[in-house]
Order: structure tokens, then sequence, then C-alpha cells
């Protein structure tokens, strides 16, 4: 456990360092966020009677959204993870006595984390102090903000361990390129980045929750904003913790198959 | 007229070395044009999902929407493929390449423009071209001679204002170093956000997306003039206006050359 602790260190202060680019970032996503507002408006002019939520939570989901970019996005995957499997460095880690899905795990977690501590403050404030509807709400009240800071760690935890799982099949297909970018459009989709899951049809709509990429930023960022019942936070949390657990438990198993019939790449 | 006649003929054998080094890894290649086929088709499928909801967008239905979508698409895809080179060139800085770049006795814009040609964005383009046709059949437009002329017009401006913007990122990439992110929102983000006619986002940014980065010129206007809203004889030249951007883009890239100072080792 401890050595997985001070990787999880060790990358924090390296995620700290970027403070530039963090800066860069920030302004980035603040602008991205206030145009995915103004498309929403656009629509909500069109019929205010055919929006799913009300547009204020809307405007607080979309804030949240680019506030905890870093925590969800699964674009921003370590690319070295994939240089090393593919260059074949993979085999100096294989060869050290540590389990490299949790090195993986606790390196992903870290360097989100750290990003997102650097990012989402400033953006958060700003919105908070935007007029309404268009910044972002408070939340629908103490017991959803609780509720809300716990699905966001589950949901964070989540987007890990989907993104170790993406990086263990990288060892059986070699060429990762076409497996992430399939990856990432479908969870950019699935998991309600391009458009909140409340957007689409219902009976999609329904289908779509019960699958593992609703369990990340979809749940957390509705909870925020109260737009569901009791029974529907009650069973999005559950879920949550039934596919972090088999996700991780897949990627466990895989990891182990993996390297017990590994080819290294490379000379 | 010779000295031009010689970089065309240089910068086609470019795109030659290119594609025939592309075509060494076919698999992958293909799966990136896959790849790059499936991304911009999760845009449109997010489009479909919120007009399943919503009838129209300030005043654009569902077909005219996609026209102006599949427009920008392509415009993208086009210049992206042909400036790719441009949109690598942090790396091209960091480490040094570009000194050997300049003591060639070429002219260096060819030579970036030639460093990478990316035709796996012919996926994209083919996800562009389907929703085009689909957007024609939808949308009941009468066709002439001058909208055909639009359209034409409309990729050639906007090619160019992508290419220009392209240039315009690498330029910056002489006094940082590193790309700088914010200049995705100018690129990656009027992908995103060009999928609606401009206007959507209110008139203040139609007067910025008129007047200083030209957008609307290669989307809004001509689109209103394919759809005969507006009748104006000048519509259909409108986008070939916003070749003009490529101007400044074009000196800030001189600037940026003069002011180079080498890097790496």
């Amino acid at each position: 456990m401890k050595k997985y602790l001070s990787f999880f260190r060790l990358r924090f202060a390296m995620g700290l360092q970027y403070r530039a680019a963090a800066f860069g970032g920030i302004a980035t996503q603040f602008t991205w966020g206030a145009m995915e507002i103004m498309i929403f408006r656009a629509f909500y002019r069109s019929d205010a009677s055919a929006f799913p939520m009300s547009f204020s939570a809307t405007a607080s989901y979309l804030w949240l959204q680019q506030a905890f970019l870093a925590f969800f996005a699964t674009w921003m995957m370590d690319g070295d993870i994939f240089d090393s499997i593919v260059n074949g460095d993979v085999a100096y880690e294989l060869c050290r006595p540590v389990s490299i899905y949790n090195m993986w795990f606790s390196k992903g977690l870290s360097t989100r984390l750290s990003r997102a501590v650097l990012r989402c403050f400033p953006i958060l404030t700003v919105a908070a102090l935007l007029p309404q509807p268009y910044g972002l709400n408070a939340p629908a009240s103490p017991m959803h903000f609780v509720l809300f800071l716990l699905t966001l760690i589950l949901g964070l935890l989540m987007t890990v361990s989907l993104c170790v799982l993406i990086c263990i099949l990288a060892f059986f297909t070699i060429s990762p390129m076409g497996l992430q970018m399939v990856f990432t459009s479908m969870t950019d989709f699935f998991a309600g980045a391009l458009i909140p899951l409340p957007f689409f049809p219902e009976n999609v709509q329904r289908v779509m929750e019960l699958l593992p990429f609703a369990a990340m930023q979809n749940v957390p960022l509705r909870i925020y904003g109260g737009s569901m019942s009791c029974y529907e936070m009650q069973k999005a949390v559950f879920l949550q913790i039934f596919w972090l657990t088999a996700i991780t438990f897949t990627g466990k198993m895989l990891c182990r198959l993996a390297a017990k019939r590994i080819t290294v790449q490379g000379g | 007229m010779n000295r031009i006649d010689k970089a065309v003929r240089l910068y086609f054998h470019y795109i030659s070395i290119n594609i025939r080094c592309a075509m060494q890894y076919k698999t992958s290649f293909f799966l990136t044009a896959a790849g790059q086929f499936l991304v911009s088709f999760t845009a449109f499928l997010g489009m479909f999902v919120l007009f399943q909801r919503f009838s129209r967008v300030e005043g654009f239905t569902y077909s005219e929407v996609l026209l102006c979508f599949a427009v920008m698409l392509m415009e993208f895809s086009l210049a992206e493929m042909f400036a790719r080179g441009f949109d690598r060139f942090s790396g091209m800085v960091r480490t040094g390449e570009f000194d050997r770049v300049l003591v060639r006795p070429q002219n260096e814009i060819i030579q970036v423009l030639g460093s990478k040609f990316e035709l796996t964005r012919f996926g994209r383009m083919l996800q562009a071209a389907v929703m085009f046709m689909y957007g024609i059949t939808k949308s009941g437009i009468q066709w002439n001679f001058p909208k055909v002329l639009t359209v034409i017009f409309m990729l050639t401006g906007g090619t160019a204002v992508f290419f220009a913007l392209f240039i315009i990122y690498a330029a910056l990439c002489f006094f940082t170093l590193e790309g700088l992110e914010f200049m995705n929102i100018f690129t990656d983000g009027a992908r995103e956000f060009g999928k609606y006619p401009v206007n959507v986002y209110g008139p203040k940014f139609l007067l910025f997306t008129t007047f200083i980065i030209p957008y609307a010129l290669i989307q809004y206007y001509p689109l209103l003039y394919i759809l005969g809203r507006r009748t104006e004889p000048f519509f259909p030249f409108l986008p070939l206006l916003a070749c003009w951007f490529l101007v400044p883009a074009l000196l800030f890239w001189k600037f940026g050359v003069r002011h180079y100072k080498s890097s790496g080792s």
C-alpha cells in the first residue's frame, strides 16, 4: 500500500508543477463552458417546454462538467503507458515487485486529482458569480451536496478504473490508437459528456443509465442540481458501486492474464 | 513563375512521400480513418438526439443545421489534412528541427506544410459528405448556379480560415515553445460550436465572427443565401472575403520566424 501511496504523492506533486498550463486550461474550459451554455440557451428559447430539466440546473451541470473535466475526460489518458506497451518498456515495470494494475491506478488517480485541484476552484468561483440562470447554482440541499461529493469520488474512481482497463486491453491489440479512439468517443457519448443524459429520449436514457459509462459524470452532476428523485439516487449510487467493483475486478483479471502471455515489443 | 512552379512540385513530392509512408501501415491507417469517422459520428448523434426533442433552433430546422455542420466539418478536415504540419509545429520548435528547415534553400512554409499530410482525415470528410447529402435532400433547397458556387466558395474560404488559424497557432510557438491550449477554442472549438449557425450565440458573437475571426463569413451568411433567406447577389462572395484572414496570419508567421531563437540540441 505504501508504495502506491508514494506513486500517488509523486505524481500529484508533479502535476501541481504545471501552473501555467493550468491557467491556459482554465481559460479554455471557461470559454468552452460558456459556449455550451449558449447553445442550450438557444434551444431553450426555441422551445422551453421540451427541456427535461430547468435551465439553471443545465447551466450548473455544464459548469461542474468543465470544472471537473480532469476527473471524467477519458481522452486524458496517460500516453506514456501506451508508449511503454508499444515500445516494450513495460517489461521493466513488470520486473518490479509492484502490481502494475495498482501502480497505473494510483498514477491515473493522482494525475486527475492534481489537474482538477489546480483548475476547479477558479472555474467554480467565477461560474458562481455569473448572473442567474447562466451561473452555477447552490446545490439543491446540504444532503444533495454530501451525496454529490460522494458520487463525485465514486465517479472519479470509475473513470480511472475504466481507463486502466483500456490500457490493459492495449496489451492484446498492440496498436492502441484505434482502441483509444473508439473508447473515448464511446464514453463521451454514453457518459453524458456531449449532451446530458436527460436530453436523450426516455427509453434510450433508461438503458444508458444502466451502462457503466453513466456511472461516471452523469450521477454526481445530476445529483447536484437536484433533478433526481430519492429512489433514482439510490439506484445510481448502487450502480456506481457495482460497476466500479466489476470493472476493477475485470481489469485485475485481464492484467494477470496479460502478464502471463505477454510479448515484449521492441528491442 | 518558375519558382512557384518548383515550389508546387516540391509540395506534391512531399505529399506523395507522406502518403507512401502512411501506406506502409495500412491497417493502422484505415483504423485511424475509421476512428476519425466515429469521432465525428458521435457529434452527429448528439445533434440528432437534441433535435428529437426540439424541432428547430433560432429558426433553423434539423436538416438546415446539418447542412451547416457538414460544410464546417468538411472545411475543418480539409484544412487539417493539409496544415497538420502547423498543428504539430511545437514539436518542431522544441526539438530544434526547425533550424534544419531554415538552412535549406526553400521556403519554410512549404517545408512545414510538407512535413505532414494527414490523409486519415478523409474519414471525417466522408462523414461530412454523408451529412451534407442528407441535409440537401431534406431541406428542399432549389439549387441553381450561384448556390453551387456559394458552396464551393464556402469550402475554399473555410479551409483558408482554418488554415490561417493553424498558422497562427504555430507562429505562437515561436514565443511560447509550447502549443497554447487556449488556441484550441478557435480550431477544435470552432469545429464543435460551428455545428450551429453562429447567430445562435447572440448578436455580439455574430459581430465578432464577422469582423475579427471570420467564421460567420464562411458559415452563417452563405448559409442564409443557400437557404434562400437572403438574395442579395454579393452574398455568395462573402466566403471568399474570409480568405483575407490569411494575410494577418502569414504576417504574424513572418514576424515569428524573424524572432525565432533556436532551442533544443
